[in-house]
């Protein structure tokens, strides 16, 4: 049964990506719609299955490391699948309805679509460094397609920055990669941790170089430059992608170096200033994101504060009880996972103001409240998970993390997280001002189709309930991993 | 010196050649090319770090294999983009300049 599962799971989106390069965009639609059925009902029953009988790992093919794929199937994986099913299939359904068909270089959204799902599969599943490597580049290449995508010489301009800033951070996570492979031996992330011994400064250095390509492919402060023109210029639904799931998972990544190796390999100084550097974001980009003048640059900025939230796992985790860094894991994957919800329905609602009001101007969304309203419900809705207010899963994310400050008596994280919080409603506010404002005389509002404005609202109310909802989707997260003994023998042999 | 050290090193210069380059230069193809020649170094790490337990090592091989197919999709990707980024705009870098909009 796990079997069928992995194998739908991992191909499907493959055969979609393939399939979906002959078609047009509408056919290209309506066979994606079934792919997404499908990619929904198996994530759901490995889920089902993660949560009744534990994770597994599984060799793809049959071939075993380490020139196999092995991956790795535990309930932080499977709860991240679902994610992402969940963020793909709203984004992919508003896309459908969202971009304009009769561009002929649309069709290609369906392919590029398909691979970026792929990719982000097999990211939460590789449990080697090198098929974490392919993943990456995977949903890079896909990634900066989806941004090309519409067509303009400023589109071509943001993805090629954000081309160059994910090349380079894939190569020095590569270059790490290949460090390790030389000191140890093997690409396994377990084997890896079964060999190091003590403080190791070859693997330190090969850590380093992976957590800093990782942190400029995460946009961590102040390497985030790349990221507000691309996410901001997309397509809506590419920017819900984009930031909901695409940044996460390179951060993903780091957060398993880090969760496996740091506590050998780091210190409390490298620690401290991820941390700083993650708060430094919070701060920085909210009071970007509540100065710019273009409606999805607000939301994007916001994105790269709420990407610096991610990075207090760092300090939380390093150095500390057991207890206390499991509070701060499971706030930060709470926080991953409202984010991932809040920040798509926020950009899909942004793209139907947008639509509505046919500029991107801040300004111009004057007397939109009046037509649009269950959008801009969804916008505000998706805001309060973002403010960190109860019963969000926003705020569930945030209480978690400020026990681990206060346990841990790293009292300065309490301050960033309320101020982060205050910061973001001030940036949600001041959307909400500029829509009831009633000097503009324009009443020319396009409305958008239903369906468009059902599916932000969807997810907000998803952020909004995750917060209810906390204790059974940590419970899934928490459960016992057994690494069995021949994979962990596989692991170690050289 | 050991020859695999030999091959490290090497390929620490060129990465370091192409780091370099790709942060210094602003010609879109220059930064591309700056782009392959770490990948290379890289990949010439990766086979010449491997190689010092005395056995071949088929990993590393087939490690650089994949890698050189990823690059070489990146770069197509990247020369469509920057081809159709010229024809546009008539730019061979990104430097914004006086009517830039963003």
């Amino acid at each position: 049964m796990n079997q069928l599962l992995m194998a739908g799971l991992l191909f499907t989106p493959l055969a979609w990506a393939a399939l979906c390069l002959l078609l047009d965009f509408r056919r290209g639609c309506w066979l994606s719609w079934l792919g997404m059925l499908i990619q929904v009902l198996v994530s759901l029953s490995l889920w089902f299955a993660v949560a009744s009988s534990g994770g597994f790992f599984y060799a793809l093919a049959g071939w075993e490391a380490p020139l196999g794929i092995a991956l790795r199937v535990d309930g932080l994986a499977v709860t991240f699948v679902l994610l992402t099913a969940a963020v793909a299939t709203a984004c992919g359904l508003h896309a459908g309805v969202y971009l304009d068909a009769r561009k002929p270089w649309q069709r290609y959204f369906w392919p590029l679509f398909w691979f970026l799902w792929a990719g982000l599969n097999g990211v939460w599943l590789g449990a080697d460094v090198f098929n974490l490597y392919v993943g990456l580049e995977l949903i890079s290449l896909a990634a900066v397609g989806l941004v090309a995508l519409g067509g303009e010489a400023a589109a071509l301009r943001a993805a090629l920055r954000y081309l160059f800033a994910a090349l380079l951070g894939s190569l020095a996570y590569l270059l790490g990669v290949a460090l390790l492979y030389g000191r140890f031996g093997t690409l396994s992330l377990a084997g890896i941790d079964g060999l190091l011994e003590g403080r190791d400064p070859a693997a330190a250095v090969a850590v380093m170089l992976m957590l800093a390509g990782l942190a400029l492919k995460t946009a961590l402060f102040p390497l985030h430059g790349w990221l507000p023109p691309a996410h901001g210029i997309a397509k809506s639904p590419v920017s819900a992608l984009l930031s909901g799931l695409v940044v996460k998972a390179s951060f993903y990544i780091a957060a398993r170096l880090w969760l496996e190796l740091g506590d050998r390999l780091g210190s409390q100084l490298l620690a401290q200033g991820i941390g700083m550097l993650g708060a430094a974001a919070v701060v920085w980009g909210s009071w970007l994101a509540f100065r710019q003048t273009h409606l999805k640059q607000v939301v994007a900025y916001s994105s790269v504060a709420q990407i610096g939230y991610l990075f207090l796992l760092f300090p939380l985790s390093y150095a500390v009880a057991e207890p206390v860094s499991l509070l701060a894991q499971q706030g930060i994957t709470l926080q991953v996972i409202s984010h991932a919800l809040a920040k798509a329905a926020m950009f899909l609602a942004a793209g139907n103001l947008i639509l509505s009001v046919r500029s991107n101007r801040v300004d111009a969304l004057g007397g939109v409240s009046h037509f649009l309203p269950f959008s801009l419900f969804s916008f505000g809705l998706a805001g309060v998970s973002l403010m960190g207010l109860p019963p969000t899963g926003g705020f569930a994310a945030k209480w978690l993390l400020l026990q681990a400050s206060l346990a841990s008596g790293q009292w300065w994280w309490v301050a960033v997280l309320l101020l982060g919080g205050v910061l973001a409603a001030a940036y949600v506010f001041r959307i909400y001002r500029a829509t009831f404002a009633e000097d503009s005389d324009s009443d020319d509002f396009f409305h958008p189709p239903k369906s468009m404005e059902a599916i932000p609202m969807i997810l907000a109310l998803l952020a909004l309930g995750l917060g209810l909802v906390a204790e059974p989707v940590l419970s899934v997260l928490a459960l016992p991993f057994e690494v069995p003994v021949d994979v962990a023998a596989v692991a170690v042999q050289p | 010196m050991s020859p695999e050290l030999v091959y490290a090193l090497a390929g620490v210069g060129l990465c370091g050649i192409g780091v370099s380059g790709f942060l210094l230069l602003s010609h879109l193809l220059r930064r591309l090319l700056a782009f392959n020649l770490i990948g290379s170094g890289t990949f010439l790490v990766l086979v010449g770090l491997a190689q010092h337990r005395g056995v071949p090592d088929p990993v590393p091989q087939a490690l650089v294999l994949t890698g050189i197919v990823v690059a070489i999709a990146a770069t197509a990707l990247a020369v469509v983009l920057i081809r159709r980024y010229f024809h546009l705009t008539g730019r061979t870098s990104l430097a914004e300049d006086g009517d830039g909009r963003s």
